[in-house]
């Protein structure tokens, strides 16, 4: 019953927290705080699924959350016909040689005996498949890479509804995820910690370079809402008469409207991701998660395929990520492949699931609402704080200046701080996994 | 009657918060003498030893090293006063050579080693040969010979070796006790605990029969190995 | 002479920057496969520890040029290295104590030490850009070149110049003296070898009355030394901007883990692998081979295997090649 009281009232914290911010500083900046809340919590309840259930050092989270951005452009925008005409067989071909190519090197090493011939054959192989891939692949990418580089410059997307992407990105995440969980996973926690933060690094340097996927650093802008625009409910007269109705002005109301919207939906999301987590963690499979992660080897010696169990839910994992990560391009409505920092994606991330209590799914949620929440604010406090602190310096001398510029950086260090306080005095979390 | 050099006196305890082990368990040994620890497979041998050596808790009882009570000591302060100790397993650095291996064991000795480190030489002619090797790439008798010089090397009163044949061929082990024989003859003692009860028994001056941690038997070793309840359960007849 | 002008050009983009590179990744690796090897554990923070040291040496450098002191030709900042490793070396002891020694006492798994290192790197990251600011800074001074393209064409007469950055002599030269001077330290000295003794076999370091807590300090000062020096080459040579220093975790743990984790040979072997295969992977081959082919064979393209910014990509498939088929690396690690 106490763990209950206590899971409420860390909730109860937060929602004070929110609206707190809704009636000291404005309601749209709660609402951006609980959007974004939600977001973190999704992708908090991936690394939970990895790490809380089955102990699995994930720092690759960057990555599957760049995947799912790239879903919401895959699946959303409208295909860019000439582009297609201009290099889209070409690419595609090239894709399927590589991957033909790839698939042959396996088969090599599969059916050839052990030995120099081996790798010959294996690395003539890649070679020529290589350069194969290369002849179809550089011209097509060029020519569409010319197509009005301004505005497209490439392949565009499907031109489907954006919310199929949520699924699309989670399924683009767990792909990746299974093809690093086969090489990676049985490997020691540090290899796969090192790996998959290289993979992730690897998926923002294809996201930046490969125009013509993702029109790399030029951004994709404009992705479609599944809400309306505010633009066009203040036009809609039905809409400026209710919001007068209820005394906002329709500016302010047309926007807290298309929050909340977002908000509505990503809170569908997170309740249908957190019921089958807390599914998942009662079932006999999680049950049996938790043995492994507790006791590995007695697992394995009572017969448990561990390194399938471990692949299982690494994908399961990432997949959440790439979800979330869908969700939050969706929200954005760009793709800024730039604005990827493993600090912000990965390591933040980190800090939400071990403060909110690793192995609790509420835990989890609740580290993605708090931590969010001070990520944000800790910047006009510390802001304050400052403006407090140097009060007694004179105006303009450097020191003060210098103070008050550095206070954006606050942020990291009390991300530090509270990570090491809590991992010092309650390492088990605030949520503690029961 | 006067203590023997260093007794572990009426010992009980165990690992920790964990059940006692050791039960008014008596281990002792004098001045240049072989005392041996047999006994069947979980009897607590090894447990007494490192009891002795203060790796774990004694609740009741007091271990005593020339008449001075050595009870709440770590056992690198035991190390300090006099005391070696050979682990049975991970006994040596295998990424070092013999003779960084042997300077390691000097570690807390402040004065010159060389002349320490010349005796193990001698006592140990293959150690002198292969001293720039990694130790980790010597034989199994070999190594337990670089794990004993380690011990050596503080000029121990005391020596303690858990089980130094585990594990090599009988030609290494008997050779191996003729190397011990000698450490005994220099002056220091000599406390082990032992597989091969009936070779060790031969060599030893004292011995302690455990079972279940608690003395069974003890006597000289030539008692020991004439007592006919001794040789029917413990010995193989 | 097109073979000359080949094997110029080769040195002029491959060779002098790799080697260069591979000399600040592997004094960079030193200190992650130290930490390792004594500490157990995979230090996270060690990029920001390298930046943090890095941004020491700058601000010393700033006030000794404000001074108006120099060591003519060469930079200032090797004059203000000294106090930027004493900098480094503050702030991971004042670390050590305040956070790492708790969960030592309490024996925990590596994992938890990871995961507490990545707190200390948020606190890193956040000193430095909160003191310095996330921006580059520029620190070098003196002669910009040993040796410039111009001056090798007109002393060789060669179509191909040869340049050597004054950083780039000074990155090898430095790094070949603090590596000898690593290695004379861990296998001559008694401190050095009770830290060799201490990595392999904690337990028997223990009853051979080595003081961990001594060892530990040791380790953290040769840490932050190398971390330091290794930021500030690499600041020389590049730039110094926060974030890069960051990125170079995952060239640095390759390079480590490569090596194989807790060899210091196999960190510096490891550290030259990743550099040359990243600058190899990554050059565009079309100068060097149109000189060796006849013209008729000329090729059209760059001969770029990869772009630039593909480089995590190459350090990645290395680790992984190594991983998947000597887990223990190229010098025999740990593989606990």
């Amino acid at each position: 019953m106490s763990d209950m009281t206590r899971t409420l009232g860390m909730f109860a914290l937060v929602a004070v927290l929110i609206l707190g911010t809704g009636f000291l500083q404005s309601w749209n900046s709660a609402l951006l705080i609980l959007n974004m809340g939600l977001v973190s919590a999704i992708m908090a309840l991936g690394v939970n699924l990895q790490w809380g259930f089955a102990g699995l050092f994930n720092v690759g989270v960057m990555g599957f959350v760049a995947l799912g951005g790239l879903a919401t452009v895959i699946i959303s925008m409208p295909p860019v016909r000439e582009a297609w005409a201009a290099g889209g067989t070409g690419v595609m071909a090239a894709l399927a040689v590589g991957a033909v190519t790839l698939a042959a090197a396996v088969w090599v090493t599969r059916k050839m005996p052990k030995g120099r011939a081996r790798a010959l054959a294996m690395l003539a192989v890649l070679i020529v498949g290589f350069v194969i891939y290369r002849a179809l692949f550089d011209p097509s990418v060029d020519a569409i890479e010319k197509v009005d580089p301004a505005l497209t410059g490439y392949l565009g997307g499907l031109g489907l509804p954006v919310v199929l992407a949520w699924p699309v990105g989670g399924l683009l995440a767990a792909g990746a995820a299974w093809v690093i969980g086969k090489t990676a996973l049985g490997l020691r926690s540090d290899y796969l910690a090192i790996a998959t933060l290289g993979i992730s690094e690897i998926i923002i340097a294809i996201l930046k370079n490969e125009d013509w996927l993702s029109r790399g650093v030029k951004n994709v802008i404009g992705l479609p809402r599944p809400v309306p625009y505010e633009i066009d409910l203040q036009n809609d007269p039905g809409f400026v008469a209710r919001a007068e109705g209820l005394g906002i002005d329709p500016t302010t109301a047309s926007t807290l409207y298309v929050k909340l919207g977002y908000g509505i939906m990503f809170t569908v999301v997170l309740v249908i991701i957190l019921v089958l987590a807390q599914l998942a963690l009662k079932s006999p499979w999680g049950r049996m998660m938790r043995a492994i992660r507790d006791n590995e080897v007695a697992a394995r010696a009572m017969g448990k395929d561990v390194t399938a169990r471990h692949l299982q839910i690494f994908v399961l994992g990432s997949a959440v990520c790439g979800v979330a990560g869908a969700m939050m391009t969706t929200l954005d409505g760009q793709l800024t492949p730039s604005s990827y920092q493993p600090l912000r994606y990965t390591f933040l991330i980190w800090v939400m699931v071990i403060v909110g209590g690793s192995g609790n799914n509420f835990g989890a949620v609740l580290g993605g609402f708090l931590i969010w929440f001070l990520w944000v604010q800790v910047e006009p406090i510390g802001q304050l704080v400052m403006n407090i602190a140097t009060a007694g310096l004179a105006d303009g001398s450097a020191l003060k200046v210098h103070l008050l510029e550095s206070v954006a950086h606050m942020r990291l260090l009390t991300m530090g701080v509270i990570l090491l306080l809590v991992l010092r005095f309650s390492p088990r979390g605030l949520l503690p996994e029961r | 009657m006067s203590d023997p050099f260093l007794i572990g006196d009426t010992m009980t305890g165990g690992y920790g918060k964990g059940p006692d082990i050791l039960h008014d368990c008596t281990i002792a040994v004098e001045r240049g003498e072989i005392a041996v620890i047999v006994g069947p497979n979980g009897a607590g041998k090894s447990t007494a030893m490192k009891a002795v050596f203060g790796m774990l808790d004694v609740r009741s009882g007091a271990v005593r090293l020339g008449g001075e009570d050595i009870t709440a000591l770590s056992p690198q302060a035991r190390v300090a006063k006099g005391m070696g100790f050979v682990p049975q397993t991970n006994n040596i650095f295998t990424s070092m050579s013999v003779e960084e291996n042997l300077e390691m064991g000097a570690f807390i000795r402040t004065d010159d080693y060389a002349d320490t480190m010349a005796q193990v030489y001698e006592l140990f002619p293959i150690l002198k040969e292969k001293r720039h090797q990694a130790a980790g790439e010597l034989s199994g008798g070999q190594r337990q010979q670089v794990a004993v010089g380690r011990a050596l090397m503080t000029q121990p009163q005391v020596l303690m070796l858990d089980e130094p044949t585990a594990g090599v061929s009988p030609i290494v082990m008997d050779e191996l006790f003729d190397r011990i024989i000698e450490v005994a003859r220099t002056g220091i003692s000599i406390l082990m605990v032992e597989q091969n009860a009936r070779q060790a028994l031969e060599i030893a001056d004292k011995g302690y029969v455990l079972v279940q941690g608690r003395n069974a038997h003890t006597g000289t070793g030539k008692e020991l190995l004439a007592d006919p309840e001794v040789r029917r359960s413990f010995l193989g007849g | 002479m097109e073979f000359l002008n080949a094997f110029v050009a080769l040195s002029n983009f491959v060779l002098v920057p790799a080697i260069a590179y591979g000399s600040q990744l592997a004094l960079g690796a030193l200190g992650v496969t130290l930490i390792y090897g004594i500490l157990r554990f995979s230090n996270f923070a060690h990029g920001d520890t390298m930046a943090f040291g890095a941004m020491c040496t700058i601000l010393v450098t700033w006030l000794l040029q404000g001074w108006g002191v120099s060591l003519g030709p060469l930079p200032t900042a090797l004059l203000a290295l000294p106090f930027g490793i004493l900098g480094a070396a503050a702030l991971v002891l004042v670390t050590d104590r305040a956070v790492y020694r708790f969960y030592r006492a309490q024996k925990v798994k590596p994992v938890i030490l990871v995961i507490v290192s990545m707190g200390v790197m948020f606190i890193y990251n956040g000193l430095t850009r909160f003191i310095i600011g996330p921006d580059d800074q520029r620190f070098a001074d003196g002669e910009r070149f040993i040796i410039s393209a111009r001056d090798f064409k007109s002393m060789t007469g060669l179509d191909e110049g040869l340049a050597i950055k004054t950083s780039q002599g000074i990155t090898v030269i430095t790094a070949v003296i603090t590596v000898a001077l690593l290695f004379w330290f861990l296998n001559r000295t008694r401190t050095g070898k009770s830290m060799r003794a201490y990595s392999d076999n904690e337990d028997l370091a223990l009853l051979s009355g080595i003081n961990p807590e001594r060892v530990v300090m040791y380790t953290w000062l040769i840490v932050a030394a190398l971390a330091t020096i290794a930021g500030t080459l690499y600041g020389l040579d590049k730039s110094f901007k926060p974030f890069t220093y960051f990125q170079l975790l995952l060239p640095i743990f390759a390079a480590a883990i490569v090596g194989g984790l807790g060899s210091p040979l196999g960190a510096i072997a490891g550290g030259f692998v990743i550099a040359f295969s990243e600058v190899t992977i990554t050059y565009a081959w079309k100068k060097v081979v149109t000189y060796l082919m006849p013209e008729a064979l000329e090729p059209d393209g760059l001969l770029q295997l990869l772009g630039t910014d593909y480089k995590f990509a190459v350090s990645f498939v290395i680790l992984v090649i190594v991983l998947l088929f000597r887990p223990t690396g190229l010098f025999k690690g740990k593989s606990v």
